[in-house]
Protein backbone atom coordinates (compact mmCIF):
# COMPACT_ATOMS: atom_id res chain seq x y z
CA UNK A 1 0.00 0.00 0.00
CA UNK A 2 1.27 3.33 -0.54
CA UNK A 3 2.17 5.80 1.98
CA UNK A 4 -0.04 8.89 1.87
CA UNK A 5 0.74 12.18 3.77
CA UNK A 6 -2.28 13.83 4.45
CA UNK A 7 -2.02 17.59 3.09
CA UNK A 8 -4.31 20.84 4.99
CA UNK A 9 -6.24 22.98 3.21
CA UNK A 10 -4.43 26.04 2.80
CA UNK A 11 -6.23 28.48 5.07
CA UNK A 12 -6.13 25.88 7.69
CA UNK A 13 -2.23 25.37 7.70
CA UNK A 14 -1.68 29.02 7.37
CA UNK A 15 -4.05 29.41 10.46
CA UNK A 16 -2.13 26.70 12.04
CA UNK A 17 1.67 28.61 11.40
CA UNK A 18 0.41 31.50 12.37
CA UNK A 19 -0.37 30.06 15.65
CA UNK A 20 2.97 28.35 16.10
CA UNK A 21 4.58 31.60 14.81
CA UNK A 22 2.96 33.57 17.80
CA UNK A 23 3.94 30.76 20.49
CA UNK A 24 7.71 30.60 19.74
CA UNK A 25 7.41 34.68 19.53
CA UNK A 26 6.14 34.77 23.08
CA UNK A 27 8.63 31.95 24.35
CA UNK A 28 11.80 33.66 22.52
CA UNK A 29 10.38 37.41 24.06
CA UNK A 30 10.38 35.81 27.34
CA UNK A 31 13.80 33.97 26.94
CA UNK A 32 14.79 37.60 26.01
CA UNK A 33 13.57 39.44 28.98
CA UNK A 34 15.30 37.00 30.78
CA UNK A 35 18.63 36.97 29.11
CA UNK A 36 18.78 40.92 29.69
CA UNK A 37 17.68 40.76 33.28
CA UNK A 38 20.81 38.68 33.68
CA UNK A 39 23.17 40.07 31.45
CA UNK A 40 22.02 43.79 33.39
CA UNK A 41 22.97 41.39 36.44
CA UNK A 42 25.92 40.31 35.48
CA UNK A 43 27.39 43.37 34.47
CA UNK A 44 26.50 45.10 38.02
CA UNK A 45 27.81 42.11 40.06
CA UNK A 46 31.45 42.78 37.32
CA UNK A 47 31.35 46.32 38.34
CA UNK A 48 30.90 45.35 42.19
CA UNK A 49 32.93 42.05 41.98
CA UNK A 50 36.15 44.44 40.22
CA UNK A 51 35.99 41.87 37.55
CA UNK A 52 38.94 43.35 35.37
CA UNK A 53 39.00 41.06 31.96
CA UNK A 54 42.17 43.07 30.92
CA UNK A 55 44.16 42.20 34.32
CA UNK A 56 42.98 38.92 34.16
CA UNK A 57 43.98 37.52 30.67
CA UNK A 58 47.36 39.53 31.04
CA UNK A 59 48.43 37.25 34.08
CA UNK A 60 46.73 33.99 33.01
CA UNK A 61 50.08 32.56 32.75
CA UNK A 62 49.88 32.27 36.65
CA UNK A 63 47.76 29.40 36.89
CA UNK A 64 49.68 26.63 35.08
CA UNK A 65 52.56 27.87 36.59
CA UNK A 66 51.45 27.89 39.65
CA UNK A 67 49.57 23.89 38.99
CA UNK A 68 53.25 23.09 37.72
CA UNK A 69 54.46 24.31 40.87
CA UNK A 70 52.45 21.90 42.99
CA UNK A 71 53.48 18.94 40.99
CA UNK A 72 56.31 17.44 42.88
CA UNK A 73 59.62 16.03 41.04
CA UNK A 74 58.95 12.74 41.07
CA UNK A 75 61.23 10.16 38.98
CA UNK A 76 60.75 6.84 38.35
CA UNK A 77 64.20 5.61 38.90
CA UNK A 78 64.33 6.83 42.50
CA UNK A 79 60.63 6.62 43.50
CA UNK A 80 60.35 5.80 47.33
CA UNK A 81 62.65 8.50 47.94
CA UNK A 82 60.99 11.11 45.95
CA UNK A 83 57.80 10.18 47.51
CA UNK A 84 59.69 9.95 51.21
CA UNK A 85 61.07 14.02 50.44
CA UNK A 86 57.35 15.23 49.43
CA UNK A 87 55.99 14.35 52.36
CA UNK A 88 58.84 14.87 54.44
CA UNK A 89 56.29 15.93 57.26
CA UNK A 90 54.34 13.28 57.11
CA UNK A 91 54.01 12.01 60.80
CA UNK A 92 53.31 15.78 61.69
CA UNK A 93 50.43 15.61 59.13
CA UNK A 94 49.01 12.42 60.17
CA UNK A 95 48.77 13.61 63.74
CA UNK A 96 47.22 16.36 62.64
CA UNK A 97 44.83 14.54 60.17
CA UNK A 98 43.94 12.70 63.32
CA UNK A 99 43.22 15.49 65.35
CA UNK A 100 40.69 16.98 62.48
CA UNK A 101 38.93 13.32 62.64
CA UNK A 102 38.47 13.50 66.22
CA UNK A 103 37.09 17.21 65.85
CA UNK A 104 34.78 15.95 63.04
CA UNK A 105 34.02 13.02 65.29
CA UNK A 106 33.54 15.08 68.41
CA UNK A 107 31.50 17.73 67.03
CA UNK A 108 28.85 15.61 65.27
CA UNK A 109 28.41 13.41 67.94
CA UNK A 110 27.71 15.98 70.13
CA UNK A 111 25.51 18.01 67.57
CA UNK A 112 23.55 15.10 67.27
CA UNK A 113 22.75 14.57 70.65
CA UNK A 114 21.75 17.91 70.70
CA UNK A 115 20.07 17.50 68.09
CA UNK A 116 17.94 14.35 69.39
CA UNK A 117 17.05 16.21 72.84
CA UNK A 118 15.58 18.79 70.78
CA UNK A 119 14.26 17.00 67.88
CA UNK A 120 11.10 15.59 69.81
CA UNK A 121 10.28 19.14 70.49
CA UNK A 122 10.59 20.17 67.29
CA UNK A 123 8.36 18.13 65.25
CA UNK A 124 4.36 19.01 64.90
CA UNK A 125 3.19 14.74 65.83
CA UNK A 126 4.97 14.87 69.01
CA UNK A 127 5.09 18.65 70.84
CA UNK A 128 1.05 20.16 70.62
CA UNK A 129 2.81 22.86 72.42
CA UNK A 130 2.56 25.54 69.46
CA UNK A 131 5.51 27.98 71.49
CA UNK A 132 7.16 25.14 72.47
CA UNK A 133 7.33 24.22 69.12
CA UNK A 134 8.39 27.23 67.83
CA UNK A 135 11.26 28.02 69.94
CA UNK A 136 12.39 24.81 69.39
CA UNK A 137 12.14 25.22 65.63
CA UNK A 138 13.68 29.10 65.35
CA UNK A 139 16.30 27.92 67.42
CA UNK A 140 17.62 25.55 65.43
CA UNK A 141 17.46 27.65 62.45
CA UNK A 142 19.40 29.80 64.01
CA UNK A 143 22.39 27.37 64.84
CA UNK A 144 22.28 25.97 61.16
CA UNK A 145 22.34 29.83 58.89
CA UNK A 146 25.01 30.94 61.09
CA UNK A 147 28.11 29.62 58.92
CA UNK A 148 30.35 26.93 61.60
CA UNK A 149 33.42 29.03 60.38
CA UNK A 150 31.85 31.89 62.11
CA UNK A 151 31.10 30.41 65.01
CA UNK A 152 34.58 28.85 65.32
CA UNK A 153 36.05 32.56 65.11
CA UNK A 154 33.58 33.91 67.74
CA UNK A 155 34.65 30.71 70.02
CA UNK A 156 38.62 31.25 69.41
CA UNK A 157 37.97 34.74 70.94
CA UNK A 158 35.92 32.75 73.78
CA UNK A 159 37.88 29.87 74.63
CA UNK A 160 41.30 30.79 72.72
CA UNK A 161 43.10 28.54 70.58
CA UNK A 162 43.12 25.12 70.05
CA UNK A 163 40.24 21.99 69.04
CA UNK A 164 37.67 22.72 71.63
CA UNK A 165 36.32 25.99 69.41
CA UNK A 166 36.48 24.10 66.18
CA UNK A 167 34.47 20.87 67.76
CA UNK A 168 32.19 23.13 69.84
CA UNK A 169 31.46 25.34 65.97
CA UNK A 170 30.58 22.25 64.23
CA UNK A 171 28.69 20.93 67.14
CA UNK A 172 26.30 23.49 67.13
CA UNK A 173 26.09 23.53 63.34
CA UNK A 174 25.38 19.75 63.25
CA UNK A 175 22.35 20.50 65.90
CA UNK A 176 20.63 22.81 63.67
CA UNK A 177 21.12 20.41 60.21
CA UNK A 178 20.84 17.63 62.36
CA UNK A 179 17.73 18.70 64.71
CA UNK A 180 15.65 19.73 61.19
CA UNK A 181 16.27 16.42 59.88
CA UNK A 182 15.48 14.40 62.62
CA UNK A 183 12.31 16.35 63.58
CA UNK A 184 11.06 15.47 60.02
CA UNK A 185 11.82 11.83 60.26
CA UNK A 186 9.91 12.37 63.37
CA UNK A 187 6.92 13.53 61.67
CA UNK A 188 6.75 11.08 59.17
CA UNK A 189 6.72 7.93 61.74
CA UNK A 190 3.52 5.72 61.86
CA UNK A 191 1.62 6.84 64.88
CA UNK A 192 -0.16 3.70 65.81
CA UNK A 193 2.45 2.21 68.15
CA UNK A 194 2.61 5.48 69.77
CA UNK A 195 -0.89 5.69 70.67
CA UNK A 196 -0.59 1.79 71.68
CA UNK A 197 1.87 2.64 73.86
CA UNK A 198 0.52 5.72 75.25
CA UNK A 199 -3.22 3.65 75.98
CA UNK A 200 -1.21 1.66 77.94
CA UNK A 201 -0.71 4.53 80.19
CA UNK A 202 3.31 4.82 79.03
CA UNK A 203 4.55 8.73 79.87
CA UNK A 204 6.47 10.69 77.17
CA UNK A 205 10.10 9.08 77.95
CA UNK A 206 8.63 5.51 77.30
CA UNK A 207 6.18 6.25 74.30
CA UNK A 208 9.82 7.96 72.86
CA UNK A 209 11.65 4.71 73.81
CA UNK A 210 9.20 2.13 72.57
CA UNK A 211 6.98 3.55 69.94
CA UNK A 212 9.00 6.66 68.31
CA UNK A 213 12.90 5.09 68.85
CA UNK A 214 12.61 2.10 66.76
CA UNK A 215 11.14 3.36 63.52
CA UNK A 216 13.71 6.25 63.73
CA UNK A 217 16.78 5.27 64.89
CA UNK A 218 18.34 3.81 61.34
CA UNK A 219 17.19 7.42 59.46
CA UNK A 220 18.95 8.94 62.56
CA UNK A 221 22.19 7.04 62.24
CA UNK A 222 22.40 7.70 58.26
CA UNK A 223 22.21 11.30 58.82
CA UNK A 224 24.52 11.63 61.70
CA UNK A 225 27.24 9.74 59.44
CA UNK A 226 26.13 12.17 56.21
CA UNK A 227 26.77 15.31 58.57
CA UNK A 228 30.51 13.50 59.48
CA UNK A 229 31.32 13.78 55.81
CA UNK A 230 30.39 17.14 55.47
CA UNK A 231 32.12 17.55 59.14
CA UNK A 232 35.51 15.85 58.28
CA UNK A 233 35.80 18.50 55.27
CA UNK A 234 34.59 21.20 57.44
CA UNK A 235 36.90 20.19 60.07
CA UNK A 236 40.05 20.50 57.49
CA UNK A 237 39.72 24.16 57.00
CA UNK A 238 38.89 24.76 60.63
CA UNK A 239 42.65 25.78 61.52
CA UNK A 240 42.43 28.50 59.22
CA UNK A 241 41.06 30.18 61.84
CA UNK A 242 43.10 28.75 64.47
CA UNK A 243 40.40 26.49 65.55
CA UNK A 244 42.83 22.95 65.58
CA UNK A 245 43.11 20.37 62.70
CA UNK A 246 45.31 20.30 59.86
CA UNK A 247 43.92 23.47 58.20
CA UNK A 248 46.76 25.05 60.31
CA UNK A 249 49.66 23.41 58.14
CA UNK A 250 48.11 23.90 54.97
CA UNK A 251 47.33 27.55 55.69
CA UNK A 252 50.83 27.51 56.66
CA UNK A 253 51.84 26.01 53.62
CA UNK A 254 49.53 28.32 51.09
CA UNK A 255 50.59 31.39 52.67
CA UNK A 256 54.06 30.49 52.43
CA UNK A 257 54.57 29.34 48.87
CA UNK A 258 55.69 25.55 50.32
CA UNK A 259 54.24 24.05 47.01
CA UNK A 260 55.12 20.89 47.22
CA UNK A 261 53.41 20.73 50.93
CA UNK A 262 50.43 22.15 49.92
CA UNK A 263 49.57 19.17 47.32
CA UNK A 264 50.86 16.85 49.62
CA UNK A 265 48.46 18.09 52.48
CA UNK A 266 45.68 18.46 49.52
CA UNK A 267 46.46 14.56 48.73
CA UNK A 268 46.29 13.46 52.16
CA UNK A 269 42.89 15.43 52.88
CA UNK A 270 41.16 14.21 49.69
CA UNK A 271 42.68 10.57 50.37
CA UNK A 272 40.82 10.48 53.62
CA UNK A 273 37.58 12.58 52.77
CA UNK A 274 36.93 9.49 49.94
CA UNK A 275 37.92 6.73 52.49
CA UNK A 276 35.27 8.01 55.00
CA UNK A 277 32.53 8.62 52.57
CA UNK A 278 33.17 5.36 50.98
CA UNK A 279 33.44 3.85 54.61
CA UNK A 280 30.27 5.82 55.57
CA UNK A 281 28.24 4.88 52.65
CA UNK A 282 28.65 1.15 53.38
CA UNK A 283 27.13 1.69 56.80
CA UNK A 284 24.28 3.74 55.15
CA UNK A 285 23.27 1.20 52.98
CA UNK A 286 23.18 -1.55 55.40
CA UNK A 287 21.30 0.97 57.77
CA UNK A 288 18.39 1.31 54.83
CA UNK A 289 18.76 -2.67 54.62
CA UNK A 290 18.23 -2.93 57.92
CA UNK A 291 14.98 -0.96 58.22
CA UNK A 292 13.31 -2.70 54.72
CA UNK A 293 13.27 -6.12 57.10
CA UNK A 294 10.00 -5.70 59.13
CA UNK B 1 -6.64 -11.17 79.69
CA UNK B 2 -9.58 -12.24 81.64
CA UNK B 3 -10.89 -8.28 83.35
CA UNK B 4 -12.55 -6.47 81.05
CA UNK B 5 -11.23 -3.12 80.62
CA UNK B 6 -11.89 -0.26 83.44
CA UNK B 7 -12.94 -2.84 86.04
CA UNK B 8 -12.86 -2.57 89.88
CA UNK B 9 -10.00 -4.07 91.72
CA UNK B 10 -10.15 -5.16 95.27
CA UNK B 11 -8.62 -1.86 96.66
CA UNK B 12 -11.33 0.25 94.74
CA UNK B 13 -8.51 1.78 91.83
CA UNK B 14 -10.04 2.05 88.26
CA UNK B 15 -8.08 -0.89 86.64
CA UNK B 16 -7.08 0.47 83.13
CA UNK B 17 -5.48 -2.51 80.11
CA UNK B 18 -1.74 -1.68 81.99
CA UNK B 19 -2.92 -2.97 85.73
CA UNK B 20 -4.27 -5.84 83.70
CA UNK B 21 -1.36 -6.83 81.92
CA UNK B 22 1.42 -6.98 84.86
CA UNK B 23 -1.08 -8.36 87.18
CA UNK B 24 -1.29 -11.52 84.56
CA UNK B 25 2.64 -10.68 83.36
CA UNK B 26 3.80 -14.06 84.48
CA UNK B 27 0.99 -16.10 82.32
CA UNK B 28 1.62 -13.55 79.81
CA UNK B 29 5.42 -14.35 79.43
CA UNK B 30 4.52 -17.71 79.53
CA UNK B 31 2.32 -18.29 76.58
CA UNK B 32 4.31 -15.58 74.36
CA UNK B 33 8.24 -16.91 74.91
CA UNK B 34 9.05 -15.16 71.63
CA UNK B 35 8.18 -11.15 72.27
CA UNK B 36 9.35 -11.48 76.28
CA UNK B 37 13.09 -13.53 74.77
CA UNK B 38 16.16 -10.94 75.32
CA UNK B 39 17.45 -10.62 71.88
CA UNK B 40 21.28 -11.08 72.99
CA UNK B 41 23.37 -10.82 70.03
CA UNK B 42 21.54 -7.62 69.34
CA UNK B 43 21.62 -5.84 72.91
CA UNK B 44 25.49 -6.77 72.70
CA UNK B 45 25.78 -5.03 69.32
CA UNK B 46 23.91 -2.13 70.82
CA UNK B 47 25.73 -1.78 74.02
CA UNK B 48 28.96 -2.73 72.62
CA UNK B 49 28.16 0.71 69.78
CA UNK B 50 27.62 2.52 72.70
CA UNK B 51 30.16 1.78 74.49
CA UNK B 52 32.97 2.07 71.42
CA UNK B 53 31.50 5.65 70.67
CA UNK B 54 31.39 6.39 73.98
CA UNK B 55 35.80 5.53 74.73
CA UNK B 56 36.56 7.53 71.12
CA UNK B 57 34.92 10.56 72.60
CA UNK B 58 36.42 10.05 75.56
CA UNK B 59 39.56 9.65 73.82
CA UNK B 60 38.88 12.58 71.67
CA UNK B 61 38.36 15.10 74.70
CA UNK B 62 41.62 13.76 76.27
CA UNK B 63 43.56 14.32 73.22
CA UNK B 64 42.24 17.65 72.12
CA UNK B 65 42.46 18.56 75.65
CA UNK B 66 39.35 19.49 76.78
CA UNK B 67 39.03 20.77 80.06
CA UNK B 68 35.86 22.06 82.14
CA UNK B 69 38.00 24.94 83.36
CA UNK B 70 38.21 26.21 79.84
CA UNK B 71 35.03 25.49 78.86
CA UNK B 72 33.49 27.00 82.19
CA UNK B 73 35.27 30.28 81.56
CA UNK B 74 34.37 30.11 78.02
CA UNK B 75 30.67 30.27 78.31
CA UNK B 76 31.26 32.71 80.71
CA UNK B 77 33.11 34.59 77.96
CA UNK B 78 30.34 34.12 75.71
CA UNK B 79 27.72 35.35 77.92
CA UNK B 80 29.82 38.56 78.40
CA UNK B 81 30.26 38.97 74.43
CA UNK B 82 26.56 38.28 73.97
CA UNK B 83 25.59 41.00 76.18
CA UNK B 84 28.15 43.51 74.49
CA UNK B 85 26.24 43.00 71.04
CA UNK B 86 23.33 44.90 71.92
CA UNK B 87 22.41 47.21 70.42
CA UNK B 88 23.93 45.86 67.21
CA UNK B 89 25.30 48.67 65.16
CA UNK B 90 27.13 49.27 61.77
CA UNK B 91 29.30 52.15 63.81
CA UNK B 92 28.53 54.91 60.88
CA UNK B 93 29.96 52.61 58.22
CA UNK B 94 26.85 51.31 57.00
CA UNK B 95 27.16 52.21 53.05
CA UNK B 96 30.88 50.58 53.38
CA UNK B 97 29.18 47.15 54.99
CA UNK B 98 26.41 47.54 52.25
CA UNK B 99 29.18 47.55 49.31
CA UNK B 100 30.76 44.47 51.06
CA UNK B 101 27.05 43.03 51.05
CA UNK B 102 27.08 44.04 47.03
CA UNK B 103 30.28 42.34 46.32
CA UNK B 104 29.48 39.31 48.26
CA UNK B 105 26.42 38.60 45.95
CA UNK B 106 28.38 39.37 43.03
CA UNK B 107 31.12 37.06 43.77
CA UNK B 108 28.24 34.12 43.93
CA UNK B 109 26.34 35.25 40.90
CA UNK B 110 29.79 35.54 38.75
CA UNK B 111 30.99 32.54 40.64
CA UNK B 112 28.43 29.95 39.90
CA UNK B 113 27.77 31.25 36.34
CA UNK B 114 31.31 31.00 35.79
CA UNK B 115 31.23 27.26 36.90
CA UNK B 116 27.87 26.40 35.08
CA UNK B 117 28.86 27.61 31.94
CA UNK B 118 32.18 25.96 32.44
CA UNK B 119 30.80 22.81 33.55
CA UNK B 120 28.07 22.39 31.13
CA UNK B 121 30.35 20.63 28.30
CA UNK B 122 31.92 18.50 30.91
CA UNK B 123 28.23 17.39 32.18
CA UNK B 124 28.32 15.82 28.52
CA UNK B 125 31.61 14.45 28.55
CA UNK B 126 30.77 12.99 31.97
CA UNK B 127 27.35 11.52 30.71
CA UNK B 128 27.04 7.54 29.92
CA UNK B 129 24.79 8.18 27.31
CA UNK B 130 26.40 10.68 25.43
CA UNK B 131 29.82 9.08 25.96
CA UNK B 132 29.56 5.68 25.62
CA UNK B 133 32.74 5.29 26.98
CA UNK B 134 33.89 3.53 30.25
CA UNK B 135 37.23 5.23 30.49
CA UNK B 136 36.53 8.93 29.74
CA UNK B 137 33.86 8.44 31.71
CA UNK B 138 35.55 7.06 34.76
CA UNK B 139 38.73 10.03 33.91
CA UNK B 140 36.35 12.76 33.59
CA UNK B 141 34.20 11.81 36.79
CA UNK B 142 37.24 11.18 39.47
CA UNK B 143 38.81 14.65 38.21
CA UNK B 144 35.31 16.24 39.34
CA UNK B 145 35.42 14.12 42.59
CA UNK B 146 38.66 15.57 43.17
CA UNK B 147 37.78 19.28 42.69
CA UNK B 148 34.47 18.59 44.79
CA UNK B 149 36.58 17.44 47.38
CA UNK B 150 38.17 20.75 48.26
CA UNK B 151 36.94 23.08 50.38
CA UNK B 152 35.78 26.64 49.21
CA UNK B 153 37.98 27.78 51.79
CA UNK B 154 40.93 26.08 50.17
CA UNK B 155 40.57 26.98 47.05
CA UNK B 156 40.18 30.49 48.06
CA UNK B 157 43.32 30.81 49.46
CA UNK B 158 45.13 29.61 46.53
CA UNK B 159 43.46 31.73 44.17
CA UNK B 160 44.30 34.82 46.41
CA UNK B 161 48.07 33.39 45.87
CA UNK B 162 47.14 33.32 41.92
CA UNK B 163 45.52 36.77 41.66
CA UNK B 164 46.02 38.43 44.80
CA UNK B 165 43.64 39.40 47.70
CA UNK B 166 40.12 40.74 46.98
CA UNK B 167 36.61 39.19 45.28
CA UNK B 168 37.84 38.21 42.16
CA UNK B 169 40.01 35.54 44.07
CA UNK B 170 36.35 34.67 45.92
CA UNK B 171 34.82 34.38 42.52
CA UNK B 172 37.52 32.47 41.07
CA UNK B 173 36.98 29.67 44.49
CA UNK B 174 33.42 29.75 43.99
CA UNK B 175 33.80 28.29 40.40
CA UNK B 176 36.22 26.17 40.91
CA UNK B 177 35.01 24.39 43.58
CA UNK B 178 30.66 24.45 42.14
CA UNK B 179 32.54 23.22 38.70
CA UNK B 180 33.07 19.99 40.04
CA UNK B 181 29.62 19.42 41.98
CA UNK B 182 28.00 20.59 38.68
CA UNK B 183 29.60 18.38 36.35
CA UNK B 184 28.23 16.13 38.64
CA UNK B 185 25.02 16.59 38.63
CA UNK B 186 24.74 17.96 35.10
CA UNK B 187 25.91 14.67 33.83
CA UNK B 188 23.59 12.77 36.26
CA UNK B 189 20.57 14.88 34.67
CA UNK B 190 21.93 14.15 31.15
CA UNK B 191 21.77 10.14 32.37
CA UNK B 192 17.96 10.69 33.02
CA UNK B 193 16.69 12.10 30.64
CA UNK B 194 14.17 10.43 28.33
CA UNK B 195 15.85 8.58 25.45
CA UNK B 196 12.83 8.75 23.03
CA UNK B 197 12.79 12.07 21.47
CA UNK B 198 16.42 11.37 20.85
CA UNK B 199 15.20 8.42 18.86
CA UNK B 200 12.37 10.77 17.16
CA UNK B 201 14.79 12.92 15.83
CA UNK B 202 17.60 10.41 14.63
CA UNK B 203 14.30 8.67 13.20
CA UNK B 204 13.57 12.14 11.35
CA UNK B 205 16.84 11.80 9.48
CA UNK B 206 18.66 14.35 12.39
CA UNK B 207 22.08 13.98 13.13
CA UNK B 208 23.45 13.10 16.43
CA UNK B 209 24.26 17.22 16.76
CA UNK B 210 20.27 18.14 15.98
CA UNK B 211 19.56 15.42 18.90
CA UNK B 212 21.40 16.77 21.59
CA UNK B 213 20.21 20.39 20.18
CA UNK B 214 16.65 19.36 20.31
CA UNK B 215 15.78 16.05 21.88
CA UNK B 216 18.60 16.16 24.86
CA UNK B 217 19.26 19.97 25.74
CA UNK B 218 15.51 21.23 25.94
CA UNK B 219 14.64 17.88 28.82
CA UNK B 220 18.00 19.35 30.71
CA UNK B 221 17.63 22.70 30.60
CA UNK B 222 15.07 23.02 33.26
CA UNK B 223 16.56 20.67 35.79
CA UNK B 224 20.11 22.63 35.07
CA UNK B 225 18.27 25.95 35.79
CA UNK B 226 16.80 24.83 38.99
CA UNK B 227 20.47 23.28 40.34
CA UNK B 228 22.39 26.47 39.62
CA UNK B 229 19.53 28.73 41.23
CA UNK B 230 19.62 26.35 44.47
CA UNK B 231 23.87 26.51 44.15
CA UNK B 232 23.18 30.39 43.76
CA UNK B 233 21.33 30.33 47.47
CA UNK B 234 24.06 28.34 48.98
CA UNK B 235 27.09 29.86 47.47
CA UNK B 236 25.43 33.57 48.75
CA UNK B 237 26.34 31.71 52.16
CA UNK B 238 30.04 30.48 51.02
CA UNK B 239 30.55 33.55 49.62
CA UNK B 240 29.74 35.53 53.01
CA UNK B 241 33.13 33.67 54.59
CA UNK B 242 35.16 33.08 51.96
CA UNK B 243 36.34 36.74 53.14
CA UNK B 244 37.71 35.58 56.11
CA UNK B 245 40.81 34.00 54.69
CA UNK B 246 40.62 37.56 52.64
CA UNK B 247 38.74 36.76 49.38
CA UNK B 248 36.65 39.86 49.19
CA UNK B 249 32.83 40.34 50.64
CA UNK B 250 31.41 41.31 53.54
CA UNK B 251 33.51 38.06 55.52
CA UNK B 252 36.58 40.34 55.21
CA UNK B 253 34.91 42.52 57.24
CA UNK B 254 33.13 40.33 59.75
CA UNK B 255 36.62 38.65 60.47
CA UNK B 256 38.53 42.09 61.25
CA UNK B 257 35.26 43.30 64.02
CA UNK B 258 35.82 40.03 65.47
CA UNK B 259 39.78 40.42 65.72
CA UNK B 260 38.90 44.23 67.24
CA UNK B 261 36.18 42.59 69.46
CA UNK B 262 33.90 45.23 68.35
CA UNK B 263 31.09 42.97 69.17
CA UNK B 264 27.83 45.31 67.88
CA UNK B 265 29.26 45.75 65.21
CA UNK B 266 29.37 41.34 64.55
CA UNK B 267 26.50 41.58 65.55
CA UNK B 268 24.98 43.82 62.83
CA UNK B 269 26.93 42.13 60.17
CA UNK B 270 25.78 38.50 61.11
CA UNK B 271 22.03 40.08 61.32
CA UNK B 272 22.79 41.74 57.78
CA UNK B 273 24.07 38.21 56.26
CA UNK B 274 20.95 36.24 57.91
CA UNK B 275 18.61 38.66 56.53
CA UNK B 276 20.34 39.09 53.04
CA UNK B 277 20.58 34.85 52.91
CA UNK B 278 17.27 34.51 53.54
CA UNK B 279 15.67 37.26 50.92
CA UNK B 280 18.15 35.62 48.46
CA UNK B 281 16.43 32.04 49.82
CA UNK B 282 13.31 33.70 48.73
CA UNK B 283 13.54 35.03 45.56
CA UNK B 284 15.63 32.01 44.07
CA UNK B 285 12.61 29.74 45.77
CA UNK B 286 10.09 31.28 43.94
CA UNK B 287 12.09 31.30 40.57
CA UNK B 288 12.93 27.47 40.96
CA UNK B 289 9.39 27.36 41.35
CA UNK B 290 8.39 29.20 38.10
CA UNK B 291 10.93 26.48 36.51
CA UNK B 292 10.38 23.45 37.53
CA UNK B 293 7.16 23.85 40.24
CA UNK B 294 7.06 22.69 43.59
CA UNK B 295 9.33 19.62 42.65
CA UNK B 296 12.19 19.17 45.00
CA UNK B 297 15.79 19.89 43.53
CA UNK B 298 18.16 16.85 42.82
CA UNK B 299 21.16 17.88 44.24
Amino acid sequence: MPASIVRLPPEQLARAQAAYAAAIAAKRARLALGAVCLLIAIALAGVAGEVDLGKFLANIDRFPNYIRGLVPSLSWANLPADVAEWFWNLDEWLKQLADTLLIAYLGTLLGALGAFVLCFSACANLEHRGVVRFVARRFLEFCRTVPEIVFALLFVVAFGLGAMPGVLALAIHSMGALGKLFAEVVENIDMRPVEGATATGADRVETIRFAVLPQVMSNFTSYALLRFEINVRTAAVMGFVGAGGIGQDLMVAIRKFYYTDVSAILVLIIATVVVIDLVTEQIRHRLIGMERKP
Amino acid sequence: MSEPLGAQTGDGRRMVLRDGALHDIAALRARHPGVFAADWRRRAFVVGGIVAALALAGYGFWRLEFSFARLGSGIWQIAHIVGLMFPPSPAGRLPLYLNALAETLAIALIGTLVAAVLAFPVGFLAAKNVIPNVFAHFAVRRVLDVVRGVDVLIWALIFINVVGLGPFAGILAIAASDFGSFGKLFSEAIETADKKPIDGVVSAGGSPLHALRFALIPQVIPVIASQVLYYFESNTRSATIIGIVGAGGIGLHLAEQIRVLEWNVVAFLVLMILVTVAVIDALSGRLRFAIIGRAPVVV
